[in-house]
């Protein structure tokens, strides 16, 4: 089988074994991982970021944030919204500060590009939390809720768990689709040559800033797109969603799974919240579960010190290490 | 603001942006001399608050009080912390990107902020400032100024211009220098870069511990506080250039300035005019105030 359908065969398979999951889980499971889904979401926009285009964001956040708070001011009178004007209107919020951000970050590079996006964020981060914008620090809550009609027909309420579930479920298909598509277009093989040399792609006759600016937008509107889906979740929203352990965290997810790689996200995702939730569970570890940020800390520096390619990278490790034995 | 007021601001201000500048110089430095981003550094600050938390009655106990006794053991634990956590953890970094340094001294900050809730627990304690050092000092007719404020503007000095002189006239710091511009150059020159890097490593970890204990009295301790001062400090790095110790000055100078008087003027806008500045200088120069090399 050529390598491509394999792929893709691969990909079917793991859709349907999430599609088919809640008939197995109970609600707690259920809820577990269409949370996971909406982290792979925003580690996927952060991806094309880091991982396609090789510009290293510490502020990614900030979109994420401004998507989860722009759905929760848009839904402070108890009548629904429609669930589309809300999920488009967040993406646009975020891709909107994107733009001067991304026009101004991306004049730096390297260790300043980090600090830089890092500020940007933290703007955000003391906009809402300074000011009475959406209550200070205490957070928000939504009082409505967004509604998925089509053509006046409600089929169910979003917010419930089940319906929840697929509806981030079909939006992390698309937008994995979307992302694998514009990453085999003529604007993803611009990306992917500014990852690996700039100087080059700026000689071959590329204009590399707004290819980057365009990048850093989308990125944006899709980290936007998942505080949306995060904000109706949860029903609230505060400011920690905003500050730099969220960068940090999401950042941490893509290289847990393997940069350069979309599956790679998705997979660290998984790993990062589960990983999480296992080091929690008092079943496992007891009394100790309550120290499990401790394990967390040696789990990453283990992960980074034996897997450098992430967990994407460790079949190909093996299979080298098995050539080597036998 | 009459002009009793404005002294008092700009005391803060000096105050606050020369503890800044303790902290972020051995952010400064490890990056400069190692080429290694710390997320960690923030969590020596804590180490060092608490320290002098925790030492306090152990010292009194054993060693007949005395606050330069804390101190000075405070200092001692923290170079054999700085030159074991090199030994054993940091040395693994060098060869790698600087993504993977961010993340496995995220998971570092994870472990201390762990060991510290199991070592000490989560309650914000105050910690006791020696009694010749808290008075205050008469500032006009109305005002009156702590002392221990100007303690540590006294000490944070004192250690710059230790360090400008270690740096600029000694023979450690022309091998430190020497091997931030070129690592080979300088080991094949006879300087034994193993070494130097763990003494410039145990010397950045002291600075950010002395930080932390000199300024336990004023601000307390409490979990999380290294995150909030690390973000800060690495403004601090990024504004001064990165690996250069008297950018770090100036530009700690700069952000205890513009916090101290941005808190006094636009109270609701107060955290984000520091950013504000940063990305306007960044503009200005993307790659800050005093670029090394």
């Amino acid at each position: 089988m050529p390598i491509f359908a394999r792929q893709g065969f691969a990909a079917l398979l793991v859709v349907a074994v999430l599609a088919a999951f809640p008939l197995v889980g109970g609600k707690y499971e259920i809820d577990l991982i269409a949370k996971i889904l909406v982290l792979a979401i925003f580690a996927l926009s952060l991806e094309l970021l880091v991982g396609q285009t090789g510009l290293v964001s510490f502020g990614h956040a900030a979109f994420f944030g401004l998507g989860a708070y722009t759905t929760a001011l848009l839904l402070q009178d108890p009548d629904p919204r429609s669930f589309w004007l809300v999920l488009i209107t967040a993406m646009l919020v975020a891709g909107l500060y994107a733009l001067p951000v991304a026009a101004l970050s991306l004049r730096t590079r390297g260790v300043y590009f980090i600090m830089v996006t890092l500020a940007f964020a933290q703007l955000v981060y003391y906009v809402f939390h300074d000011t009475k914008i959406a209550k200070g620090s205490d957070g928000i809550y939504l009082t409505g809720v967004p509604e998925l009609s089509f053509a006046g027909w409600i089929p169910f309420d979003v917010t419930k768990s089940l319906p929840f579930y697929y509806v981030v479920l079909g939006l992390l298909c698309l937008v994995y689709a979307f992302l694998t598509t514009l990453g085999q277009s003529r604007f993803g093989r611009a990306l992917a040559g500014i990852r690996l040399n700039e100087q080059r792609m700026r000689a071959a006759g590329f204009a590399t800033y707004p290819y980057k600016i365009a990048a850093f937008v989308i990125a944006a509107m899709l980290a936007g797109l998942a505080g949306f889906l995060k904000a109706t979740k949860d029903g609230y929203v505060n400011p920690e969603m905003l500050a730099w352990h969220e960068s940090g965290a999401v950042l941490l997810m893509i290289i847990l799974g393997g940069l350069g790689k979309l599956r790679g996200a998705v997979i660290g995702a998984f790993a990062f919240v589960l990983l999480q939730e296992l080091f929690k569970s008092d079943a496992v570890f007891g009394e100790f579960a309550k120290r499990w940020q401790l394990l967390l800390g040696f789990t990453i520096i283990a992960c980074v010190l034996l897997l450098p390619h992430g967990l994407v990278g460790l079949p190909a490790r093996l299979r080298r290490r098995e050539r080597e034995n036998g | 603001m009459n002009a009793t007021t404005f002294l008092v601001q700009c005391l803060n201000a000096v105050q606050y942006g020369l503890l800044l500048f303790l902290v972020a110089s051995g952010l400064t430095l490890i990056f400069g001399a190692m080429n290694i981003i710390n997320l960690a550094h923030g969590s020596f600050y804590m180490v060092g608050a608490y320290m002098a938390y925790a030492l306090a009655p152990w010292v009194g106990l054993y060693l007949g009080g005395g606050f330069f006794t804390t101190l000075l053991v405070g200092l001692l634990l923290s170079i054999a912390l700085g030159y074991l956590l090199e030994w054993a953890f940091f040395s693994l970094l060098y060869e790698r990107e600087h993504l993977q340094q961010v993340l496995m001294t995220y998971g570092l900050i994870l472990i201390f902020e762990e060991l510290r809730s199991i070592l000490v627990g989560d309650d914000v304690h105050g910690v006791q400032m020696p009694d010749w050092l808290a008075g205050t000092i008469p500032l006009g007719s109305l005002m009156t100024y702590p002392v221990y404020r100007l303690f540590i503007s006294a000490v944070c000095l004192l250690v710059a211009l230790g360090m400008y002189l270690v740096l600029s006239r000694t023979r450690l710091g022309m091998a430190v220098r020497a091997g931030s511009v070129n690592r080979e150059m300088t080991q094949s020159l006879g300087v034994n870069i193993d070494l130097l890097y763990r003494v410039v490593f145990a010397a950045g970890v002291a600075l950010a511990v002395l930080a932390g204990m000199i300024a336990a009295p004023v601000s307390s301790v409490y979990p999380g506080m290294g995150n909030q001062v690390l973000i800060i400090c690495f403004v601090v790095v990024v504004i001064g250039g990165i690996g250069s110790v008297r950018g770090a000055f100036v530009a700690a100078l700069l952000v205890g300035l513009v916090d101290t008087f941005g808190k006094v003027f636009f109270q609701e806008a107060a955290g984000v005019l520091v950013y504000l500045m940063m990305a306007a200088i960044l503009l200005w120069k993307p790659e800050g105030l005093f670029r090394q090399g």
